[in-house]
C-alpha cells in the first residue's frame, strides 16, 4: 500500500502525537492557569480552528513566542509557529495603539534618539509611569531602556566607516533596533573584536527592524514590508561576498525562521549567511582562520542565561565555549530557563505578574551564584535580568571586546 | 430492572436512530413506552455511515422517491435538531473523466424533487471549497450538510425519555411471549449479568437495522435482508468544509463529508454473510479504494493523516434480482407481521436511512397507533429535540461566546442549549479529559449523570472522548478514573480501559502507517509499557461477540 508515502500538514500539526511533552516545557503553562499550553492552543486548537473560526481562544495572546515548546517536540511539530499564525489569521482585534507603539521599536527609537535625555527622564518620572499604566496599560513597575543620544548608525558613518575598507575580509552587521537606538557601545564593541580578528564590517543598505515586535503585536504588513526591505539588503550583502553577523539572537532567529514561518517570505537563499556573531568568530577561531589573545590581567566570574531563541537556535555552545576560552572567566552555566520578557510581552500590564512570575526561579539562581555579571545575547532578557535581579548584563561580544587583548590580537591576523 | 407487572403499550427494540426516533414517537403520542438495546445507543450502523444530511441529490437521478423524502427531512432536521445539524452545503462535481451530459440531468433531476442546484464556474467551486480537485470541469452547489448520528439518537433518547419512556441498555431480545398468534412481550437477557427477564407490552416494534432479520426469526417470521458493508475513511482534521460528491451515478468512494473536527470519505458497499455482520475488518483492498478515490475528490488526502477505518452494514431489503445493491430504493419498510404473516402485535421498521430515521418512526408509530386504536397526530417534524430548543438567552450568549473557551464552545456544539447543565467555574470541572475534542471533566460528569454512560465506549459515544488525533492515548484512562469515581465499573474499570484501547486499534490497525503508526506505538507504550495493561481479562459486554456457545444455542432455540 503506497497511496500516502508522508503525512503534510501547515507546520507539522498532524505530526502530533499528544505527548504533551511540549506543555511541560512551556514558561506560561507553569504559572498561567488562563493558558490552555501550548498543545491545546497549538495542534488540538488547530482542528477545531479548521473546523469554524469561532472556536479561536483569546487565551492565545499570553503565548509569549519563546519556542521551547518546538525545542521540546519529539516531532518537529512548529508549536509556536501555529500558535503565532493562529494570532495573526483569527484575532478578533486588532493591535492597541499600546501594543502599535511597542511594535514599531524603529519608528519610537528614531523619535527618542532626538529627544533622548528628556524621554529617558520622563520614562524614568513616577507620574509618567503611572499615566502609562493606566492610560496605555504599560505596567509601571517595568524600567525602560535608556535612549542613547547618538544613534549607533550615526556613530559609524562618522567614526567607523572610512577605517573599514582597508580590510580585506568583510562581514555586514545587522545591529538591530537596541544597538541602534539605545546601547550603541554592543555595535562599537563588535568592530572592535571584527577588526582585531582581522574583518572590516559593513553595515547593510537601509536596514529596518527585523520585525519580532511588530510579528508579536500582529502589525504584520509592516513586518512583511521591513522584512521584504532586509532580505533585499542582505541579498546584497550576500551578493558581495559578506556574511550577515546579528549580535541579537531573536533579530537573527527573526530573520531565519519567522520570515518564512510568520511572513510567508522566501529566505532560503541567504538564510545559512544569517548568523550570531559568536557563531561565525567560533568557527574563525575554530578553523585557525584567525587568532585571539586574550588580556592577563582579566578576573571575571560571569554567568551565561541562554535566551529561548538561542535555545531554539541551538547556539548556546558557540558563545559559551567563546566565554569559556577566556583564561580569567569563572564561567557558570546557568539553568535553561526563561526570563518570562518576552520583548514586548512583559511591558504589558495584564502579563507584568506572569512575566515575573515565569523568570523567578532564574533570578534566585542569578543571586546565589555570586557572578559578576550575566553574560547573554538577548537583549531583552538584559532589561528583565537587570531590572529583576539586580546584576549587570553584557553581551559575549562587550565580554569579547573588554577581554581580548586587542594589540596582540590585531598583530596575530596582521592587522597594522 | 424494570417492573415486569408493568404493561408497556409498546415496545421498541434497537437503540439506533431509528429506534430512539421511534420510541420519541410513541412518548410524544401518549404511548407507554420502553426502548430497549442489546448494547448501547448508535452501535450499529446508525455510529457507522459518513454522517451526511443528504439533500436528496444523490438519489435524484436513479430514485426520485427517497430524493425527495431527503431533501424534506433535510429542511426538518436543520429546524428540530439544529445541534446535530451543519449547514455546510455540497458540491457535486464533475471531474475530467466524467460526462458533463450527466451533470445537465442531474440539475434537472434535482430540480423535479424540488433540491435546489446551481450550477457554478468551476472557479468558483475552487473559492468555495479551497480543497476540491482543482481539474474539475464542473460544479453544482446542493444543500447537503452534516449530521452527528451520535448526538441525533442522544437527543430522541433523551426526547423520549422527556415523555416518559423507559430506555434499557445492555440488554439483549432472546425471545418473544405469545398468546396465540399475539406477541405480547420480550424475553431479555441482561449483558451486564446475564440475568434474564420479562417485558410486557401491547405492541412491538423491530427498529433493529440488519439485527432486524435475526430477531424476525425469534418472532417465527422470516424479513429477507441482506447486509452490504461499506467501509470508510476518517482524516485528522477537516480538509473540507463543504461536502464534496461525485457527480457521476453513484458508485465506491464519492462522497466526502466534513463532520465535527474530522471528514470522512466513503463508501463500499460489499455483500457480506450474516455472520460477519457483528465483526467487521476494513480490508486493505477497501483502504487502497477509499484513497484511490478520495484523491480524486480532494487531491489533500494524498497527504493528510488518516485516523481510522471502519464499516457499517446497510439493513437493506434484499432484492434478489441485483447482486450489488446499488440500485435498490433505499425506501422505508414497514412491515405490519398481521397482515403479512398472520403474527399480531409485531411491526419491523426497515429499509430507509439516516436521513429518513424521523419519517420511519412516524411510519411505524402511525402503525402502532391504529392497532391500539389511538389517535393523535405525529409532532416529531414540529417540535425540536432536546438540545434545540429555541433559546431566549440565545442571542445574549452569542454576545458573550468570545469570553468562552474552546471546550466551552465545543461542548456547546455536541449538547446545544443543554450544554447550560454542564458545570463551570471551577478549575475541576474545567479540567480537560480528551484534549483532542476538547472535553472537560465536567462534560463527562453531565455525561454519565444524563446520558446512559455505563462505560468508556458510550463515554465516547456521548462526548467524543477519544475520537481525536491520539484516539484515546491520553484520556481513556482519565475517563476511565472519572467512571469509577461514580462507581460505575469498579470491578471492571481497567477490562473496561483494556476493550476500549482495542477497539480503538481496531479502527486504527487498517491504516497503520505514518503518524498514525507513532501514535499507536506511543499509545502501547503508555498502556502496555508503563500502566501494565494488557487484555487477557473477561471480555466485556460491549463486545458483540462475547455470547459464549450456549448463550448461542440457547438464543437460536428460542
Amino acid at each position: 500500500m503506497n497511496l500516502q508515502e508522508q503525512n503534510i500538514s501547515d507546520n507539522n500539526f498532524e505530526s502530533c502525537i499528544k505527548c504533551t511533552i511540549c506543555t511541560v516545557y512551556c514558561p506560561v503553562t507553569a504559572v498561567n492557569p488562563d493558558y490552555p499550553g501550548p498543545k491545546q492552543a497549538g495542534p488540538d486548537g488547530e482542528r477545531y480552528r479548521l473546523k469554524r473560526p469561532y472556536f479561536y481562544d483569546e487565551a492565545l495572546k499570553y503565548c509569549l513566542n519563546c519556542k521551547r515548546c518546538e525545542v521540546a517536540c519529539p516531532n518537529d511539530v512548529k508549536i509556536g509557529d501555529i500558535i503565532q499564525a493562529a494570532r495573526i489569521k483569527y484575532a478578533s482585534h486588532g493591535p492597541s495603539l499600546r501594543d502599535t507603539m511597542l511594535a514599531n521599536t524603529d519608528f519610537m527609537g528614531q523619535f527618542a534618539t532626538r529627544l533622548a535625555p528628556v524621554v529617558n527622564f520622563s520614562l524614568g518620572l513616577k507620574p509618567v509611569k503611572y499615566l502609562m499604566d493606566k492610560v496605555l496599560r504599560i505596567d509601571d513597575h517595568r524600567t525602560f531602556p535608556k535612549y542613547s543620544g547618538t544613534r549607533f548608525e550615526s556613530w559609524f558613518r562618522k567614526k567607523a566607516e572610512a577605517a573599514q575598507e582597508s580590510f580585506t575580509k568583510h562581514v555586514s552587521y545587522f545591529h538591530g533596533c537596541y544597538v541602534n537606538y539605545n546601547y550603541p557601545q554592543l555595535g562599537k564593541d563588535l568592530v572592535t573584536v571584527m577588526n582585531a580578528l582581522g574583518y572590516g564590517v559593513r553595515l547593510l543598505d537601509r536596514e529596518k527592524c527585523c520585525g519580532v515586535a511588530k510579528i508579536a503585536n500582529r502589525c504584520i504588513d509592516e513586518a512583511t514590508r521591513d522584512g521584504e526591505n532586509n532580505l533585499r539588503a542582505i541579498r546584497e550583502a550576500v551578493g558581495r561576498g559578506d556574511e550577515v553577523l546579528a549580535t541579537s539572537s531573536t533579530c537573527c532567529f527573526t530573520m531565519r525562521d519567522e520570515y518564512p514561518h510568520l511572513l510567508h517570505l522566501d529566505n532560503h537563499d541567504v538564510r545559512d549567511h544569517i548568523m550570531l556573531a559568536t557563531l561565525f568568530i567560533y568557527r574563525l577561531l575554530d578553523e585557525g582562520k584567525a587568532r585571539i589573545a586574550f588580556r592577563k590581567d582579566y578576573r571575571k566570574k560571569i554567568a551565561y542565561h541562554t535566551p529561548c531563541h538561542m535555545e531554539k537556535l541551538g547556539w548556546t555552545i558557540f558563545s559559551t565555549s567563546l566565554l569559556q576560552m577566556i583564561p580569567g572567566v569563572d564561567f557558570i552555566k546557568l539553568d535553561s530557563h526563561c526570563c518570562g520578557i518576552a520583548g514586548t510581552y512583559g511591558f504589558k500590564k495584564e502579563n507584568y505578574a506572569y512575566s515575573q512570575g515565569i523568570g523567578a526561579p532564574l533570578f534566585d539562581q542569578i543571586r546565589a551564584s555570586g557572578c559578576d555579571f550575566v553574560a547573554c545575547d538577548c537583549e531583552t532578557c538584559k532589561w528583565q535580568i537587570e531590572m529583576s535581579a539586580g546584576v549587570p548584563v553584557l553581551n559575549p561580544i562587550s565580554v569579547l571586546a573588554d577581554a581580548i587583548d586587542i594589540e596582540e590580537t590585531r598583530r596575530l591576523n596582521g592587522v597594522s | 430492572m424494570k417492573d415486569t407487572s408493568i404493561e408497556y403499550d409498546v415496545i421498541v427494540i434497537g437503540g439506533g436512530a431509528t429506534g430512539a426516533g421511534t420510541a420519541r414517537d410513541c412518548a410524544m403520542r401518549g404511548l407507554k413506552t420502553i426502548l430497549i438495546e442489546r448494547l448501547d445507543f448508535t452501535a450499529g450502523a446508525t455510529g457507522r455511515n459518513h454522517g451526511l444530511l443528504h439533500s436528496g441529490a444523490r438519489y435524484a437521478h436513479t430514485d426520485p422517491e427517497s430524493a425527495a423524502e431527503c431533501i424534506k427531512e433535510n429542511i426538518i432536521l436543520k429546524r428540530i435538531a439544529r445541534h446535530c445539524v451543519e449547514d455546510t452545503g455540497g458540491l457535486f462535481v464533475t471531474l475530467p473523466e466524467d460526462s458533463l451530459d450527466y451533470q445537465d440531468a442531474f440539475v434537472s433531476d434535482c430540480l423535479k424533487a424540488g433540491i435546489s442546484a446551481d450550477v457554478l464556474d468551476p472557479k468558483e467551486a475552487i473559492r468555495l471549497e479551497p480543497s476540491v480537485n482543482p481539474d474539475l470541469i464542473g460544479a453544482v452547489r446542493v444543500p447537503d450538510g452534516s449530521i452527528d448520528p451520535f448526538r441525533l439518537t442522544t437527543a430522541n433518547v433523551l426526547a423520549a425519555r422527556l415523555d416518559g419512556a423507559d430506555i434499557l441498555t445492555y440488554h439483549e431480545v432472546v425471545g418473544f411471549l405469545r398468546e396465540g398468534d399475539r406477541i405480547t412481550g420480550v424475553r431479555l437477557r441482561s449483558r451486564r449479568d446475564g440475568s434474564e427477564s420479562e417485558i410486557r407490552g401491547k405492541v412491538t416494534v423491530s427498529a433493529c437495522g440488519i439485527w432486524g432479520h435475526h430477531i424476525a426469526e425469534l418472532a417465527g417470521v422470516r424479513v429477507n435482508m441482506y447486509p452490504a458493508k461499506g467501509a470508510l475513511l476518517i482524516f485528522g482534521h477537516r480538509v473540507n468544509n463543504m461536502v464534496i460528491n461525485r457527480c457521476r451515478k453513484p458508485a465506491d468512494a464519492d462522497i466526502l463529508v466534513p463532520g465535527d473536527t474530522i471528514c470522512v470519505i466513503g463508501t463500499t458497499s460489499t455483500r457480506i454473510p450474516f455472520d460477519r455482520i457483528d465483526d467487521m475488518e476494513v480490508t486493505s483492498g477497501e483502504v487502497d479504494l477509499l484513497l484511490r478515490e478520495g484523491i480524486k475528490l480532494s487531491p489533500r488526502l494524498a497527504y493528510t493523516r488518516i485516523l481510522r477505518a471502519y464499516a457499517g452494514v446497510r439493513p437493506l431489503v434484499a432484492d434478489d434480482s441485483d447482486p450489488t445493491g446499488r440500485s435498490i430504493s433505499r425506501g422505508i419498510v414497514c412491515l405490519d407481521h398481521a397482515k403479512r404473516d398472520g403474527v399480531e402485535g409485531f411491526i419491523t421498521i426497515t429499509g430507509g436511512k439516516l436521513m429518513t430515521y424521523r419519517l420511519m418512526a412516524q411510519e411505524a408509530t402511525d402503525l402502532v397507533c391504529r392497532k391500539l386504536g389511538v389517535d393523535r397526530p405525529c409532532r416529531t417534524a414540529e417540535v425540536p429535540l432536546p438540545g434545540s430548543e429555541p433559546d431566549a438567552a440565545d442571542e445574549n450568549r452569542r454576545q458573550h461566546i468570545i469570553g468562552l473557551s474552546t471546550e466551552q464552545k465545543a461542548a456547546e456544539g455536541r449538547h446545544g442549549t443543554w450544554s447550560g447543565r454542564i458545570e463551570t467555574g471551577s478549575a475541576a470541572d474545567e479540567a480537560l479529559v480528551c484534549e483532542c475534542e476538547q472535553v472537560s471533566v465536567a462534560e463527562v460528569n453531565y455525561a454519565i449523570d444524563e446520558l446512559h454512560v455505563h462505560n468508556l465506549i458510550n463515554m465516547r459515544r456521548r462526548t467524543r472522548l477519544g475520537m481525536g488525533t491520539c484516539q484515546g492515548a491520553l484520556c481513556a484512562c482519565r475517563g476511565a478514573g472519572l467512571l469509577e469515581r461514580h462507581d460505575r465499573c469498579t470491578q471492571r474499570t481497567l477490562d473496561d480501559l483494556a476493550w476500549f484501547m482495542n477497539e480503538r486499534w481496531h479502527g486504527m490497525s487498517p491504516v497503520c502507517w505514518g503518524e498514525t503508526l507513532c501514535e499507536v506505538q506511543f499509545s502501547s507504550w503508555l498502556y502496555q509499557g508503563v500502566l501494565g495493561l494488557d487484555h487477557s481479562g473477561p471480555v466485556f459486554p460491549d463486545t458483540p461477540e462475547n455470547l459464549t456457545e450456549t448463550e448461542h444455542e440457547a438464543a437460536e432455540k428460542v
